[in-house]
This record gives structure tokens, C-alpha cells and sequence, in this order.
């Protein structure tokens, strides 16, 4: 089997040639994306990259997705965190059924909630705020971390807990000091989740915001000015896009897969 | 200081995990609660602990009632059969936990680690995680946890159940000097007669959540007060034989006679168990009084210093533990020999009505 890295080889390269081609586009100028075929820039330009840095209806977005994501993030762990301890460690009237229904929270496409969410938000005054876009993408990130960190929490001897309390901790410190960092690669795992899902995550983003917390995925698809699209730039945006997923992931790496299992491994 | 629990019953949905224990325990007392995989040890303990709460019955620490007191606000410590540690914390600081919390000064908490440290062989491992460190080093630094705080009660759930042969030999003849060091109440519960033995101390047995017997350990190996004990204090499985007395003999489906010795005569016309350990079972005559019996081997082990065989005396199964290796061929007809002064005879209610020491001691 002297070829047996062939087939991997291929199948990478056909994953990776769309997001080359993002690449190659962001650093060639209009004309020659419009003019000629071409498989490298022929013409290298940073130019597209420096309107998005210099122009704020661009870099601003990139800041609204992140302070939501932000948010979200630690919405979404700091509520599951509890939720999760008690799924994992009590039984209680209904523990099972309730716990699937938190699942099944994700079943129904979030265009069914962008319209109650955009009366509901626009009634209290939550309309373009950071916070609204959180809040609601707490709808699916929630359960997922709680089914998440659920998985993590039971992989801990439940023995741990009851050899601290006898020990003398009370529950509170006995969670922030031992129990938390038992769990601390699942807490990583969650908050990738979280951030992928918010990050990605397009209609209840582009629905509930105007200007002041207009995310950068809702920029890109409304770009069409007087002159037509503007590939290049939009072909940089879409590279600055998968940065930041691309350097969180680096860091849960070896947790990752354990993460797609809900932490059930 | 004394642990003294009343009436207590463990409810869980329908089934009594424990049921009407009533047990007291002394200061400096090392006790044994011994029984087979399911029969409350457990349970029992984590009434103890506070770490449940009985469905019905007390707890009490020196006539003060504890019933409902949480674990955090109990004199207690507990290892359990797992080896529980804080992966996060050095050996030092999962030893020191305890006493961090009870917000002790810091040299005396560096005086109290260490010295146990030294007790349990720990020293040069202090500044590991326990995740480095191996089996039986785990579980001596949940030992050393649950020792340092000197708590008034110790409880040790099988703590050398999952360690190799080896490192339980190590520990178990390590654990009666540890006792013995400190002033504590320890529970030690353990599945294996052997080991109960080895300890000494006091033993409970424990049978489907009920104490059947509660003594000294020797007493309750020698004199068991039940058929329950006697079977749960014997490994191998104690032999028995139920019997109909009629007038001076003992008989078995007409099939194995045996004669009436001592105080046997006495007893009333009935029936009754008749139960001796397999050491008690013989391939040569022991002595002229000794009664042959036929039987069939079913399975012979060898384990080296010894021979287990199992035979089949008329449709019970028996096992013969003898000295040495001694093959036999499955299914071959052997005779075996019983000794009647080592007899247990128990009543029709199980109750013990003549024992062996019993006709030693007359």
C-alpha cells in the first residue's frame, strides 16, 4: 500500500479548494476576479483586507458578532453549569423527560422564533441591543451545553462529591474548587458549541438587529452597492470570518470529538 | 464518645435497603461490617456518614441525636472501594483538604500531613497528582485524607477490594498498627471472612440489610448465633446437611446416618441443620470416630498449597478443603469423612443449639 495516503490526500483537497478559492479571491483586485481565470492572484493586493479594517459598517460588525458570541458564551455555560450538576447528580419527578426536552429545543428551525422574538424584543426595547441577539441564541445553546456538560459531569465519580462534603466543603466552594476543575476540558468543549453555534448562526442574528449590533454574517449578504458586488472585499470578509473559529477550535482539539458525543464517551 | 444507631430501616422505593439496625460503637474500636456484594454494607455506612438519611430510626453520637445533621457538620471521614482523590490537587493538598477547611494554622497542618505521610509511606510522593501515582498509592492518599483529620469516626468502605493481591497483602497488615494509633471509632466493611479475621476488632454480619449477629470476631467466627452467620462467616462455603432427628440418630434420606455425640441427645425429636466447615471434611479418617460417607466428585481446584473438591454426598453439594494437591478424576466415587465434634447443629428456625467449642470447653 505504497499510495494509501492518495484517497486522504484527494478528499482533502477537495475540502480545502472552496475555502482556497476564498483565499485567492480576497487577495486578487475586481477585475481580475471578473476578467480572467486565474489559480493564484496574479496581481497580489491587501487592499480588500485594508477596507475592512479601515471601514467601521465593516469592522464593526466583526465587533457586534463578537460581544454577542461573548455573551452567549458565558450565558449559556454559567446557566448549564448548574442545570447540568443537577441532571447528572439527582433524581427528581420528571428528570428524564424534561432533560429531552431540552433537546428538542433544537427541533424546531429557528425561523419559527424570529418572529415572536423580533415582536417580543422590539416591545421591550431589547431591538438592536447585543444582549437581544445573546438571549436568543441562548434558545439552542443552552440545551446543547446542559447535554453537554451533563456528559462531563457524569464521566466524575459521583464519590468525588460526597468525599469533599465530607471532607468539610460546602457546596458552593466545593464546586467552584474542585468540581470545576474536573470538568474544565467539557467547560471547553461547551463554550466551542457556543461559540460555533452563535458565531454561525444568520436569521435570529440578522432579525433582531438594525444598525448599533448588526452582526458581520448580516454585512456580508447585503453588501450589493450602487457599483455592483464587491467580490474581493467580501471574499476577505468571509476569510476573516472563519478565523476566529478556526483559532478556538485549536485550543479544545483533543476534545473535540468527545464534545460531538455530548460528552458520552 | 460512642455511635450508636436505633431501629434504623433505609427505604428505597419498596425495597429495605437496611432494616431494623440497631448497632452501638465505641471509641478506639475497630469494627467489621461483613457481607456478601448487595447486603447493606454501604448503605449502612452512608447512614453513618450522614451522607443519607435513614427512612426511620436514629442516629446518635454520645446521646446526642444526629439524625438529620449534614455530613459537612459530622466528626467523620470515609474511603471508599474506589480510589477518590482530587485529580486537580497535589497528594499534599488532597491530604490537607480536610484541614484547610477546619481553618487550622499552617504549621500545624505541615506537622499533621507529614507525619501521616510518614505513617502511609507517602512521603516522597507529596507533590505528585494522583493521577501520576499508582493503585495502591491512590488509595493510601484517600486513607491518608480520611486519617489526618482524626475525625471521631472512620469509615472504610472495601478500600483494598480493588488493589492487586500484592499491595492488599501490604496494606491489610499495615491497617490494624494505623488503627491502633489513633483513637477513632473505624467501620471496616469487607466481603471476605478472611480479611475480617485478619483484623480482628469487632464484626458485624449483614444480610439483606439486617445484622444478624454483632461480636467480637473470633466469637462470631467460632460461635455463630445462626445458620445466616455461620454461612456468611465461611469462605468456602460453609457444608450443611439438613437432618431429621429420631431418637439417637440423625438422618439424612435414610441415606447418611450420623451418630449423636455430647449434648446432641438431648434435643428434642425434630429436624435440624447440620453444618461444618470444609476444612472439617476429610479425605483420610481423622480419628476412629469419624463417619465415611460416599460421594462423587464434581469439580476438583487445585491452588497449589491446597485442594478445593466439591462432591456430591446423595444430592448435596459439599466442599472439601484439603492440604496439598490432590487430584481426582470428575465424576469419580470417593469417600469422604465427617468429624462430629465439629458439628454446628442448628434448630428448624436456624438458631444454633450446639456448636464445637461448646463441647471442647465442657
Amino acid at each position: 500500500m505504497r499510495f494509501k495516503w492518495l484517497i486522504p490526500a484527494i478528499y482533502i483537497l477537495f475540502l480545502l479548494l472552496p475555502i482556497y478559492w476564498l483565499v485567492n479571491m480576497s487577495l486578487k483586485t475586481n477585475d481580475e476576479i471578473l476578467s480572467v481565470f486565474s489559480l493564484w492572484p496574479h496581481n497580489l493586493t491587501l487592499d480588500n483586507y485594508r477596507v475592512i479594517f479601515t471601514d467601521a459598517s465593516w469592522y464593526s460588525g466583526y465587533i457586534n458578532s463578537m460581544i454577542y458570541v461573548t455573551i452567549n458564551v458565558i450565558i449559556s455555560v454559567s446557566f448549564a453549569l448548574p442545570a447540568a450538576y443537577a441532571f447528572s447528580r439527582y433524581s427528581f419527578v420528571g428528570d428524564k423527560h424534561l432533560f429531552f426536552w431540552l433537546l428538542t429545543n433544537r427541533m424546531a428551525p429557528p425561523a419559527v422564533f424570529a418572529l415572536p422574538f423580533f415582536q417580543l424584543y422590539s416591545s421591550i426595547g431589547l431591538f438592536d441591543t447585543h444582549i437581544a441577539v445573546a438571549i436568543a441564541h441562548c434558545l439552542f445553546n443552552l440545551p446543547l451545553a446542559v447535554w453537554i456538560l451533563e456528559g462531563f459531569m457524569s464521566g466524575v465519580p459521583k464519590e468525588i462529591d460526597e468525599t469533599a462534603f465530607i471532607d468539610g466543603y460546602s457546596w458552593p466552594r466545593f464546586f467552584v474548587r474542585i468540581f470545576i476543575p474536573n470538568i474544565a476540558s467539557g467547560i471547553g468543549v461547551t463554550a466551542f458549541f457556543c461559540f460555533m453555534f452563535s458565531w454561525v448562526e444568520l436569521l435570529l442574528a440578522r432579525t433582531l438587529t438594525a444598525v448599533n449590533a448588526k452582526p458581520i454574517s448580516a454585512i456580508m449578504t447585503r453588501t450589493v452597492s450602487a457599483s455592483g458586488l464587491d467580490w474581493g472585499v467580501l471574499a476577505a470578509a468571509g476569510v476573516l470570518t472563519i478565523l476566529p473559529g478556526t483559532l478556538v477550535i485549536w485550543f479544545v482539539r483533543n476534545h473535540i470529538a468527545k464534545g460531538f458525543a455530548l460528552g458520552r464517551v | 464518645m460512642h455511635l450508636s444507631l436505633r431501629q434504623v430501616c433505609k427505604k428505597v422505593g419498596n425495597q429495605f435497603h437496611i432494616a431494623d439496625v440497631s448497632l452501638t460503637f465505641t471509641a478506639g474500636t475497630l469494627n467489621i461490617l461483613l457481607g456478601p456484594t448487595l447486603s447493606g454494607k454501604t448503605s449502612l455506612m452512608r447512614l453513618m456518614a450522614g451522607l443519607d438519611r435513614p427512612t426511620s430510626g436514629s442516629i446518635h453520637v454520645d446521646d446526642r441525636d444526629v439524625t438529620g445533621v449534614p455530613v459537612q457538620k459530622r466528626n467523620v471521614a470515609m474511603v471508599y472501594q474506589q480510589f477518590i482523590n482530587y485529580p486537580n490537587l497535589t497528594v499534599y493538598e488532597n491530604i490537607a483538604s480536610p484541614l484547610r477547611l477546619a481553618r487550622l494554622p499552617k504549621h500545624e497542618i505541615d506537622r499533621r500531613v507529614d507525619k501521616v505521610a510518614d505513617l502511609l509511606k507517602l512521603a516522597p510522593l507529596l507533590h505528585r497528582s494522583p493521577l501520576e501515582l499508582s493503585g495502591g498509592q491512590q488509595q493510601r492518599t484517600a486513607l491518608a485524607r480520611a486519617l489526618v483529620k482524626e475525625a471521631a469516626l472512620v469509615l472504610l468502605d472495601e478500600p483494598l477490594a480493588n488493589l492487586d493481591y500484592k499491595l492488599r497483602e501490604e496494606l491489610r497488615e499495615e491497617l490494624p498498627r494505623i488503627f491502633t494509633a489513633t483513637g477513632s471509632i473505624f467501620v471496616y466493611a469487607t466481603t471476605e471472612p478472611s480479611e475480617a479475621l485478619l483484623l480482628g476488632g469487632a464484626t458485624a454480619t449483614l444480610h439483606e440489610g439486617r445484622v444478624t449477629q454483632f461480636g467480637p470476631t473470633v466469637d462470631v467466627y467460632n460461635r455463630p448465633e445462626n445458620l445466616i452467620s455461620a454461612e456468611l462467616f465461611s469462605d468456602p462455603p460453609l457444608n450443611t446437611l439438613p437432618v431429621t432427628k429420631l431418637n439417637n440418630s440423625m438422618l439424612y434420606k435414610s441415606q447418611v446416618e450420623l451418630p449423636l455425640i455430647d449434648r446432641m441427645p438431648e434435643l428434642p425429636d425434630g429436624t435440624y441443620t447440620v453444618a461444618f466447615r470444609p476444612h472439617h471434611l476429610f479425605l483420610q479418617r481423622p480419628s476412629p470416630a469419624a463417619i465415611g460417607v460416599r460421594a462423587e466428585v464434581v469439580i476438583a481446584e487445585i491452588t497449589g498449597s491446597e485442594s478445593y473438591i466439591h462432591v456430591d454426598v446423595a444430592g448435596v453439594r459439599w466442599v472439601l478443603l484439603a492440604p496439598g494437591i490432590h487430584a481426582h478424576e470428575v465424576g469419580s466415587a470417593i469417600e469422604v469423612f465427617l468429624e462430629p465434634t465439629t458439628f454446628y447443629i442448628f434448630d428448624r428456625h436456624d438458631r444454633l443449639v450446639v456448636s464445637p467449642k461448646l463441647q471442647t470447653t465442657r
